[in-house]
């Protein structure tokens, strides 16, 4: 657990929903992705159902809806790589830091709050 | 202060076009500036030109209107969620080969790099969602 954070940035995005129920996960990623290409520093908080994000393989299914993995995959090329997964979420969820898509740095309650204090602007998915 | 704000509810559906619009009313009569409105997600449809509410209702869309004409907030539309959910103006109704549109001015689709600097310029974004 992280009690101190060596990250900040301008911009935080907090991701609450889960891949495949509705379009808020896809649409949040566009707004990191598209902020990040305006030149802006961008860290990614996966919260509560968000988490369910990490879990590897959410590709398009029977519904056709748009997958997310590709879009986490991309990231990385818009230079996005500071990851943050609610902890409690992790335990709830019985999920492993080792078991996530990307590499994300556990972070409880307070440090939840220091990361929201420390980003100037925030969105919240 | 400078304000923004960022609409995720569509009308009717849930709280957050209501909560913003009174928001909005009251930071105005508090003196502050609301520099701009920026819908998203399913915001997007506050900005439907085609909205039809029955008389007991307040007429939303038109109340994102008044907030133009009355103290010139922008009313910026994000255009890749807009037109998957069918809200296009004349240009893109015309470049997608439809007849009709269901947005027009004082609505305007922009692209999500203005949401980007609209939480730059401003002294606070805040956010309405359901």
């Amino acid at each position: 657990m992280s009690s101190s954070l060596a990250a900040n940035g301008d911009m935080l995005v907090i991701l609450r929903h889960a891949p495949h129920g509705s379009s808020w996960l896809r649409e949040g990623l566009d707004a990191a992705l598209v902020a990040a290409a305006f030149g802006q520093r961008v860290s990614l908080l996966f919260q509560g159902d968000g988490i369910m994000a990490l879990v590897p393989g959410q590709e398009p299914g029977a519904l056709g809806q748009k997958g997310t993995a590709a879009t986490l995959d991309m990231l990385a090329m818009y230079d996005i790589e500071s990851f943050y997964a609610d902890a409690s979420a992790l335990d709830r969820f019985d999920m492993a830091p080792d078991d996530l898509q990307l590499p994300s740095l556990p972070v409880d309650g307070a440090t939840i709050a220091q990361l929201i204090a420390s980003h100037r602007l925030v969105l919240t998915f | 202060m400078r304000y923004g704000l960022l609409v995720q509810g569509a009308p009717y559906s849930s709280q957050a076009s209501h909560s913003a619009l009174r928001f909005a009313t009251a930071l105005i009569a508090r003196g502050h500036q609301l520099e701009c409105v920026f819908f998203y997600h399913d915001g997007v449809y506050n900005a439907s030109r085609l909205a039809a509410p029955p008389q007991d209702e307040p007429h939303l869309v038109d109340a994102w209107r008044g907030l133009n004409a009355g103290h010139g907030t922008q009313l910026q539309v994000c255009i890749a969620a807009a037109l998957r959910r069918g809200l296009l103006d004349e240009r893109e109704s015309a470049r997608h080969g439809k007849t009709g549109h269901s947005i027009e001015p004082p609505f305007e689709l922009t692209g999500l790099g203005q949401l980007v600097d609209l939480g730059n310029q401003v002294d606070r974004l805040v956010t309405f969602a359901p």
